[in-house]
């Protein structure tokens, strides 16, 4: 039965405008951030434009805002017309438009007040992490719900990267997200030290496998074959690509980790699935360009199929570079450095960028139904986002070599060559101002695209509801007597057993964690590590809030380079108290994790209050708020108890006098501090932070440290 | 390190999941034809025509 229905193009168009202005928004604070890191004075002289508290707000708006819109748009687009079935639900699909928006506007608001976790790309607080759960599911239920309905039996290969990134993006970010609220928007990560950065590690290897990879693949596998007028190259390629690609990813988190405390058969374990990773994702990448093959002469006159073959190649440059940066050998130069900002640059700008701007030139004429304003400027757009990827990455490339290799080096007396960290960040300055260069000209692209994008629109009018005819599905055949048990009938509705599975999966994962929580003896300790004092513990929330984890690592790698300019190596047993882990992942700075005891509390307060009195030409910033604003202790009660709830064995009743303590130890070092004729009020926030500096890594004494066995 | 018996069985029942939704997809025909399905999405957002302008 021929049956006539209608796609629903206003919420495509919907996300299309949420993509573009967010992409705007997200770019924009790049910049900024870019900017600050050859000009420190860009943070605008506030904390809430501080590099530590925006780089964060950058990363989830192109992450999340940018490309999360772009997903949902192309996947409201492609879905309803591959499975020729308007979307599950329109109220659904405007919840989860709408929803989608607010929990950004939230982190906006959010992330420059430092309320925030401080795991990466996972940076938004509980409140906002449930909100994120909600609307995903909304998400899925409307996209399997159009499953149900479709008239198409077949499912395109799109779609099933389109499931495995709801599925697994949901359990991802739920595992990420198990945390102890202490106030609205202070919580604890459950996990401490070495599990807390494994779980981290895990979550965002496989984000970016399954946010920032898999949704658009379906969408090249939709939108590459459309804008060519032929068919992909090989189907069947695309299905291999498919299930390979999705069994093999989810293995790779732990080469992130490398070098660390982390056991070493996992940071094994990661390299080899990372090396395997290179077969399905050249596949992919070459099924997508020779999807173009014999038709190179439209590639010359189209651009869109240019910002493809940009976007696809790209995408074949980061995930061949992926399995190269997960050998240990590479690992060891291009970790911490600029090498992995390059790296990640060249998916997001390439790759993620070109391929929604593409879709966006494709797709916005077609609900307009007329014809894109300026193909010169969509040229214009090609050339200097091409050009802007260039600037980009390749200074970055360099500062990466550059600053890992000196690291790294010794004079012939077997001496750092470079031991003041600070000479190999100056060294780096002019590639960082051409890194801002090439962000501004790609930038600029974007500002033109949606000037074109706009003028585009005007001229035509949107098809909110574009009619379509299919035929309806036969129902499947009727099974058999013998077949009617119900896992068959299960079988049969995928979608309903996929939902099923989840929720399985996520009951069993929580009874399969409590014991961990519950049983503190498996974790390796060491027994001259002792909990943070309530100072530090307080000190060690406002390195959080500050997000000095942006730039410092807390993680001494066992290299004689590293040994011999920071200290003894970090052991897993010295992070068991660390709710989170702060072991970072770039060291724009210097690491710190063994800080403690280094330097007089006064060089401490005075690199604060501005590091360049203290380490002329440091592209660290003043903190000098501070030294003003006082420490809120109300807190500390909530903090200790959450703590204990944790395992981190205070005492009992120990909250009651925490805060006496507190004051204790500020007026301790409010003391030392005024020998060095430095007067500062023991209640501001610059004395936690100073406790806490000259806590970190001071509760091991080397040659004195009595290993407990690991279970 | 108890983490990592627990992301391993979050990551084996991931792929457990996409294991059965493998053999449903094999059982169900959904991967009998590899050449018509690329073809025909070419073609499936054609607008009737009474309905073009």
């Amino acid at each position: 039965m021929l049956e006539k229905f209608n796609y629903d193009n206003k919420i495509v168009r919907n996300f299309a405008i949420a993509t573009v202005i967010w992409g705007l928004v997200g770019m924009l604070v790049g910049l900024l951030v870019a900017m600050q890191l050859f000009k420190p004075e860009m943070n605008l002289g506030n904390q809430y434009t501080t590099f530590g508290r925006i780089r964060p707000l950058h990363t989830n708006a192109v992450i999340f805002a940018f490309v999360g819109n772009g997903i949902f748009m192309g996947v409201y687009y492609s879905l309803q017309r591959l499975l020729k079935a308007r979307m599950f639900s329109d109220m659904l699909s405007s919840i989860h438009f709408w929803g989608w928006q607010l929990i950004i506007v939230s982190a906006a608001l959010t992330l420059p007040l430092g309320l925030t976790t401080s795991h990466e790309y996972a940076e938004l607080e509980w409140p906002i992490d449930i909100a994120i759960t909600l609307i995903w599911v909304v998400f899925g239920i409307n996209m399997f719900g159009t499953i149900i309905k479709r008239r198409e039996r077949h499912m395109y290969v799109a779609i099933w990267f389109y499931i495995a990134t709801f599925v697994t993006v949901a359990v991802l970010h739920i595992v990420n997200s198990f945390q102890l609220p202490i106030s609205a928007f202070k919580s604890y990560y459950i996990y401490a030290g070495v599990q807390d950065a494994l779980v981290q590690w895990w979550y965002g290897h496989n984000a970016v496998a399954f946010f920032l990879t898999t949704p658009y693949l379906g969408m090249m596998y939709y939108f590459l074959p459309k804008m060519a007028q032929r068919p992909v190259y090989s189907y069947k390629l695309s299905i291999l690509h498919f299930w390979s690609l999705i069994f093999i990813y989810i293995w790779a988190g732990p080469h992130h980790l490398l070098y660390s405390s982390l056991p070493d058969w996992a940071q094994s374990l990661g390299v080899a699935f990372s090396i395997m990773l290179i077969a399905p994702s050249w596949g992919g990448m070459i099924n997508g360009l020779l999807t173009l093959r014999g038709a190179w002469d439209k590639v010359r006159e189209d651009t869109i199929l240019k910002f493809m073959v940009v976007g696809i190649t790209a995408y074949g440059m980061s995930t061949f570079e992926g399995p190269l940066l997960s050998l240990k050998q590479v690992n060891a130069i291009a970790h911490f450095t600029d090498w992995i900002v390059a790296h990640v640059h060249v998916g997001a700008l390439g790759w993620n960028g070109f391929l929604t701007f593409a879709i966006l030139y494709w797709l916005i004429p077609r609900i307009y139904r007329t014809e894109i304003f300026s193909k010169k400027l969509v040229a214009f757009h090609f050339w200097i986002g091409t050009l802007g990827i260039l600037f980009y990455a390749i200074p970055m490339y360099l500062s990466g070599f550059l600053q890992g290799l000196m690291w790294k080096e010794f004079t012939p007396d077997g001496m750092l060559k470079y031991p003041n960290f600070l000479e190999t960040t100056l060294q780096l300055l002019p590639m960082h101002i051409f890194r801002a260069i090439g962000g501004a000209l790609y930038l600029t692209g974007v500002i033109v695209m949606t000037y074109n994008l706009i003028k585009t629109a005007k001229s035509g009018a949107l098809l909110a509801d574009e009619p379509a005819e299919a035929m309806a599905l036969e129902p499947a055949f009727a099974p058999s007597s013998s077949e009617k048990t119900w896992h068959r009938a299960l079988e049969r509705k995928p979608m309903y057993f996929l939902v099923l599975s989840l929720i399985v999966i996520l009951i069993g994962g929580m009874v399969e964690m409590m014991p961990t929580f519950m049983i503190s003896s498996n974790i390796p300790t060491i027994a001259s590590v002792k909990p943070y004092s309530p100072l530090e513990l307080q000190g060690r929330d406002l390195y959080i809030r500050e997000g000095c984890v942006n730039c410092h690592s807390q993680m001494v790698r066992p290299f004689r380079s590293e040994t011999e300019r920071y200290g003894e190596y970090s052991k897993a047993g010295e992070f068991v108290y660390d709710h989170p882990f702060l072991w970072g992942s770039k060291r724009t700075g210097p690491d710190l994790h063994r800080e403690g005891g280094k330097y007089s509390n006064a060089w401490q307060y005075n690199h604060l209050m501005d590091p360049t009195t203290m380490s002329p030409g440091s592209i660290m910033p003043p903190y000098d708020w501070l030294g003003e604003q006082t420490l809120d202790t109300t807190t500390t009660v909530a903090k200790i108890n959450a703590m204990r709830t944790l395992g981190v064995p205070y005492a009992p009743l120990y909250e009651q006098k925490a805060n006496a303590d507190l004051q204790k130890q500020a007026e301790e070092i409010t003391a030392n501090l005024a020998k060095d004729n430095i007067k500062v009020s023991s209640d501001k926030e610059i004395i936690a932070i100073i406790a806490y500096l000259q806590r970190l890594g001071t509760d091991i004494k080397v040659g004195n440290v009595s290993m407990q066995p690991s279970n | 390190m108890n983490i990592l018996y627990f992301l391993i069985g979050c990551s084996v029942f991931l792929a457990l999941i996409f294991l059965l939704a493998f053999f449903w997809a094999m059982k169900n025909g959904q991967n009998d034809d590899t050449y018509t399905p690329a073809v025909r999405i070419l073609f499936d957002d054609e607008i009737p025509n009474e309905n073009k302008k």
